[in-house]
């Protein structure tokens, strides 16, 4: 790891437009799916974005490689300035930033065999000169993420749920890229399973000084892979420091609360601990709550909360928080 | 390196093989009986039509006698003569070449038709989606038939008579072909547009999007192959709909020109002679009925075999 950025997010948003009527459609407001995301990754860095179901953290991971259009912001992978990258910039790009997908299932293609699907990045960029080296850049992908290469021509459904998320990751290394996204890569596996793949993303990351950004909800799987994490609530970071002051000294409310939901392996221990219920749902992204966005849950929330939206600022070496309260 | 953990992992032995994705397909189909032996009588057809042409020269098909006119079938001719006196054995042989061509050919224009709307509609959507629809609802909203008389009416004898391998052709063959192919497409647009709507939310298009690869590679090769199977059973069924077509709008004389004899060309006229001469009608309506009825068989069959999400073996 060094100190060159890789990865710029600057005050990012996506929205995403809601449309009414069947024959004359009209906009009608918008899903603010992310709003206002700052960040850097740095080479060599596994950074971690964690939050709620829906608080925006795969749109955050899908737009910044440029799936969808950015509303507003800017987003700079290693020189390529993502949203102005068109063609052969754009190209470029596409081979540099990969992604893992969450669902083994859906994302890979079932007409297509292991094969075709792992040497799709190599044909689509043009990283081989023929049949032959095809084919042996596809067994040593497949050696690498510990799968055998005799099984090369087997289809997808042949696999199981661990074996094609290693299928999934091949893929993505395929093209040789520096930053890869992955998108909750572990959450649709079994425990056991989780591991191994997180112990092969690590292996890999030390392998190809590879960038991540890790988006998950398991909160002891980022703290084992991150080296930082950022907090997300409803569209915005809350927080974010290095993984061992964010989980020892959570500054933010919202940090705190999700933070004390982490299962404890340890009866006694997690008998004398405080829980944080939050009361309430989150609200609705499509019109969220004035001022700072979780004044609606928070516990210490005071009425200024309400009114004025807090900066995302440094406290302490690295860790930034987004609170009025935090001095 | 990597860690044990990773290393020693997933040296499976799988020494059989499973099944693919086609030897399953082909297990379904041998399973359905009635599509079996729809195909056994499509092999059997196609066999009389291009084989029978080995065994009996083209000018029979031609060859006007008028002093044999409506002789019954008879060891001569074994399924009588026509009004003019053409052997009909011979015509319903090169007539059911013509008339398994016009299909098999409209079936291509129809197909590439319905795809190539239908997959631009269902990938790009929104403003290119709603024209292309409304388009294709504009097209269903006019009476099939109607559109067919029209346009063989208009187009029928514009096209100079062909020659290819020898033979001569009515233009009105050609004419054929592409009024039918026009005006079946859209039945097979909607279904495309259908399944590409759906598979489009994929996660391995977005996959194949992060990687760079193409809107096109992206249509031809991801999409189009996992919408495969109703575009196969609708193709087939297809076969049978446009020699059904031809046959009725040869019966109304609007069809293809003699002297080319399709199955379609031969009714005409026979409506004269339904009861004084039976077999005007019944050899080319029976083959008619069988083919499509075979086609059908063999389409209801695939339909069955190909569906990814049907589970029975």
């Amino acid at each position: 790891m060094d100190n060159t950025p890789l990865v710029i997010v600057d005050k990012l948003k996506k929205y995403f437009p809601i449309s009414k009527g069947l024959l004359f459609q009209k906009q009608t407001g918008f899903v603010k799916a992310v709003d206002g995301v700052s960040f850097v990754i740095f080479h060599g860095e596994t950074l971690g974005l964690v939050g709620e179901s829906g608080c925006g953290k795969t749109t955050v991971g899908r737009t910044i490689l440029g799936l969808y259009p950015i509303t507003e912001g800017r987003v700079v992978i290693e020189n390529f300035d993502v949203a102005k990258a068109k063609g052969v910039e754009l190209h470029q790009l596409r081979q540099k930033a990969q992604m893992i997908f969450q669902d083994p299932y859906a994302s890979l293609n079932p007409r297509w065999t292991v094969s075709a699907i792992i040497s799709e990045p190599i044909r689509v960029h043009h990283l081989v000169q023929s049949e032959t080296e095809k084919t042996e850049r596809v067994k040593e992908l497949m050696q690498l993420v510990g799968l055998s290469p005799r099984l090369i021509n087997r289809f997808p459904h042949e696999f199981s749920g661990g074996q094609r998320q290693r299928i999934g990751i091949a893929r993505a290394l395929a093209s040789q890229p520096d930053f890869i996204v992955c998108d909750e890569p572990i959450s649709a596996l079994d425990v056991s399973i989780q591991a191994q793949v997180v112990n092969l993303l690590e292996d890999l990351q030390d392998r190809f000084q590879l960038t991540y950004l890790f988006i998950a909800h398991d909160l002891s799987m980022v703290r084992h892979i991150c080296d930082r994490v950022a907090v997300m609530y409803l569209g915005a970071i809350v927080e974010s420091a290095d993984k061992d002051e964010l989980y020892e000294h959570p500054l933010h409310p919202y940090t705190n609360a999700l933070l004390s939901a982490v299962p404890i392996p340890d009866p006694k221990k997690d008998r004398n601990r405080q829980r944080i219920i939050l009361t309430g749902d989150v609200p609705s992204p499509i019109n969220p709550p004035s001022g700072c966005r979780f004044h609606t849950r928070c516990p210490i929330a005071k009425p200024h909360c309400k009114e004025i939206t807090p900066e995302f600022r440094e406290v302490g070496s690295n860790h930034w928080v987004a609170c009025h309260e935090i001095a | 390196m990597l860690t044990e953990s990773t290393s020693n992992l997933l040296i499976d032995d799988l020494e059989a093989p499973p099944l693919t994705l086609k030897k399953l397909a082909w297990k379904r189909f041998t399973r359905h009986k009635m599509a079996m032996v729809g195909g056994l009588f499509l092999i059997l057809l196609i066999l009389y039509s291009f084989g029978g042409s080995l065994f009996v020269e083209e000018k029979y098909a031609n060859l006007t006698n008028p002093p044999i006119r409506l002789s019954p079938p008879s060891l001569q001719h074994p399924f009588g003569t026509d009004t003019v006196g053409r052997d009909v054995l011979a015509r319903t042989i090169y007539g059911g070449q013509i008339s398994m061509i016009i299909g098999i050919l409209a079936v291509i224009i129809e197909t590439s038709l319905g795809i190539l709307i239908g997959a631009v509609a269902g990938y790009y959507g929104g403003k290119i989606d709603s024209l292309l629809m409304r388009f294709t609802e504009a097209m269903l909203n006019i009476p099939e038939i109607f559109l067919l008389i029209v346009m063989a009416k208009f187009f029928g004898n514009k096209i100079p008579n062909l020659t290819l391998l020898g033979r001569t052709f009515s233009g009105s063959v050609v004419v054929i072909v592409v009024i039918i192919g026009l005006t079946s497409w859209m039945y097979l647009a909607r279904i495309v547009r259908a399944e590409f709507l759906s598979i489009k939310e994929n996660d391995f298009i977005l996959a194949a999007k992060a990687t760079g690869t193409s809107n096109g590679e992206i249509i031809i090769r991801h999409i189009l192959p996992n919408s495969i199977a109703p575009i196969i059973v609708s193709a087939t069924l297809g076969v049978a709909n446009a020699i059904l077509a031809e046959a009725y709008i040869s019966f109304l004389g609007l069809g293809v020109q003699p002297p080319t004899a399709t199955w379609g060309n031969m009714l005409d006229g026979a409506n004269n002679y339904i009861e004084s001469a039976p077999w005007l009608w019944f050899f080319p309506g029976l083959l008619i009925l069988l083919t499509v009825l075979s086609i059908n068989f063999l389409g209801d069959g695939l339909r069955d075999a190909i569906d990814p999400h049907s589970r029975a073996i």
